[in-house]
């Protein structure tokens, strides 16, 4: 066609991503396919009140459960709906430090949520990474990558988070750092299965054929058709990190009582159940399983919508 | 099959030894053992004698290899805050773990299967659609927390069962074991429940999906026509072909029961392997944290190739790709 190709001018012709008015298609299809299911719809506002909830929690709670300042230690213990000394009712109850439970799990939520949503951006970006680069290469390269991620597989991801634990400690960029490593492998497997299909598709020996550079074909070419799985394995691995985080804090490996996240209320909760105070740590939990389960549905409608076999 | 035995086992030998360098290394990593378990008033002269005990004034590397030089020998070390031998340790805790895996993996059979094959017999009615949400609870909803509820209902409000430990344990065979007693088995029972709701999930969404592929089968649609009961063409003939996916899956799951084992024996305070390893981090007890993640390791990689030669014997072409 051309007598000289530069990287930028005429290669671009190979088309990267659909045009902008089919994309705005695809995502009013999707939509109509996953309001079918109601049950998706709920636990979608569900999530989106949470997150809401949690971002804004400074405005929307009655107290600062960090500032010290502004506990009382006579407030500690009182049950659900009892009016403390800030004059208003603790509609959840107070805990061992008179802290109002209510603002202590939104606050705890902003905790778990930005643990979650960062690891499970992370483990995205290292996955699709190891996957891709697994799959664009092959040889060597794929045997030895695939093998230390199915190796990975092979142990239950608690397991990995808790080797990571131990050896860095506590706090918020350890928890993600072990989330990370326990986590990544899933999205590399699905990156690398969906992409060594694409990758023998003609586009991409097209692609390959110019002097484009070896990144570009593989983010901007490879990387958006492999994209509809990993946004399944996204929804279900951030709701699975809030759950592993929540459990390793509740093990007490987690995150320090400095930086309290749901985990590590439900822990400090569970001293006090036998003396029959269960508000301490039942409703945390039940936001933790809320959020869990809410996001799992999500997940699975998600699944269901882009499995090509229930298109219509 | 020979060249492929060797190429697999070597490489197990090499995951193991990389992992045992990255945990040793790691774990060094973290705080000065010494400080825990010594008096801080303590005179340099006990402090000089305790960092020369344990070898801690010699290269990481050096220490490295007296580690592996004694694990050869069956010796993984003391443990800094029991001060007994860690393999003793491990070994005491053991049966308490295998023991709550063991009545866990039971429960979820006993009622897993069965609950699965119904699933998979009618798999529009009410009852399928209430099991199959079940699993996805069972899936979904963390271990600790179901945990804390069992205690809270029938430990604390209800006042049925004992809320944590090993209660009474009795002689059986060779070893002690609490489901030997009664008062043992009134403690094992909530945290077995609680271990093995995952695993449950897992196998009544396997029946399901077995049981459902199965329905369509030939040799069923065969038997139908035959005229047997469906009684019968479930359970003798379903049942026989759906058991060895259902079986291999669930014995690879055994390693991960291990490891769910951690977060239950805490909640409910159970004196097993998991306790331990979760108590040793928090005391920051060095040897029993290397010694017990090496082990974990050394069990998946095990299970790992275990799972390779029976594929690699089942199926040709993996073994004739060689051991790559």
């Amino acid at each position: 066609m051309t007598d000289t190709l530069t990287p930028e001018s005429n290669v671009t012709a190979v088309p990267a991503a659909p045009p902008a008015e089919t994309r705005v298609m695809r995502l009013r299809n999707f939509w109509s396919d996953y309001r079918q299911s109601w049950v998706a719809i709920a636990a979608l506002i569900v999530i989106v009140a949470l997150v809401l909830g949690a971002f804004f929690a400074p405005f929307l709670v009655p107290q600062d459960p960090y500032d010290l300042a502004k506990l009382d230690w006579l407030d500690a213990f009182l049950p659900p709906g009892t009016e403390g000394s800030g004059g208003y009712a603790h509609v959840l109850g107070t805990d061992n430090a008179g802290r109002d439970m209510l603002s202590a799990i939104f606050y705890g939520l902003r905790t778990s949520f930005v643990i979650g949503i960062s690891a499970g951006a992370l483990a995205l970006a290292v996955g699709i990474t190891v996957g891709l680069t697994a799959a664009y290469f092959g040889g060597r390269i794929e045997a030895l990558l695939m093998r230390i991620v199915d190796l990975q597989l092979s142990m239950p991801a608690i397991l990995l988070a808790l080797v990571m634990v131990a050896m860095l400690g506590q706090g918020i960029p350890q928890i993600i750092f072990a989330l990370v490593v326990a986590q990544y492998a899933y999205f590399a497997r699905t990156t690398h299965g969906a992409a060594s299909v694409e990758r023998r598709k003609d586009y991409i020996e097209a692609a390959r054929s110019t002097p484009l550079p070896t990144w570009r074909v593989m983010f901007k070419h490879l990387l958006p058709n492999v994209l509809p799985p990993l946004i399944v394995v996204a929804t279900v691995q951030v709701a699975s990190a809030i759950s592993l985080e929540a459990t390793l804090s509740f093990l007490g490996v987690g995150l320090p009582l400095t930086e309290p996240s749901l985990g590590t209320l439900i822990s400090n909760g569970f001293k006090y159940i036998h003396a029959g105070r269960y508000w301490l740590s039942i409703y945390p939990g039940i936001f933790l399983m809320i959020t869990v389960v809410a996001i799992n549905l999500v997940g699975d409608q998600v699944r269901n919508v882009l499995d090509p076999r229930n298109s219509r | 099959m020979f060249g492929y035995l060797v190429g697999r086992l070597s490489q197990a030998v090499v995951v193991v030894f990389v992992m045992s360098i990255i945990v040793f290394v790691g774990v060094y990593a973290i705080g000065n053992p010494i400080d825990v378990m010594i008096d801080p008033g303590a005179t340099a002269e006990i402090r000089e004698n305790l960092i020369r005990q344990y070898g801690l004034d010699q290269p990481l590397w050096r220490q490295y290899f007296t580690f592996v030089g004694n694990v050869f020998q069956g010796d993984l070390g003391r443990s800094m805050v029991y001060n007994t031998s860690v393999t003793g340790l491990v070994f005491s805790r053991l049966p308490a773990t295998v023991e709550l895996v063991l009545v866990s993996v039971t429960i979820a059979a006993v009622i897993g299967i069965p609950a699965g094959l119904y699933a998979g017999y009618k798999p529009d009615g009410i009852a399928a659609k209430l099991i199959m949400a079940l699993s996805v609870l069972g899936f979904s909803v963390p271990t600790f927390w179901i945990g804390m509820l069992l205690i809270m209902a029938f430990a604390v409000e209800l006042g049925w069962l004992p809320s944590g430990g090993r209660g009474e344990v009795a002689e059986f065979l060779w070893f002690k074991t609490s489901l030997a007693t009664s008062d043992g088995w009134a403690h094992v029972i909530m945290p077995a429940i609680n271990l093995s709701l995952f695993k449950m999930g897992l196998l009544i969404r396997l029946t399901r999906a077995g049981m459902v592929e199965a329905m369509g089968a030939e040799y069923v649609r065969f038997a139908r026509a035959q005229g047997l009961p469906d009684r019968q063409i479930v359970f003798s003939h379903i049942l026989r072909n759906i058991s060895i996916p259902v079986i291999t899956v669930f014995g690879l799951e055994l390693g991960s029961t291990l490891a769910f084992a951690v977060v239950t024996e805490t909640v409910f305070n159970w004196p097993g392997v998991g306790k331990l390893i979760i108590d040793s981090i928090l005391t920051l007890d060095r040897p029993v944290m290397v010694s017990y993640l090496v082990m974990v390791v050394i069990l998946f990689v095990l299970i790992n190739l275990i799972v390779d030669l029976i594929y690699a014997r089942l199926d040709p072409r993996v073994r004739l790709k060689g051991g790559s």
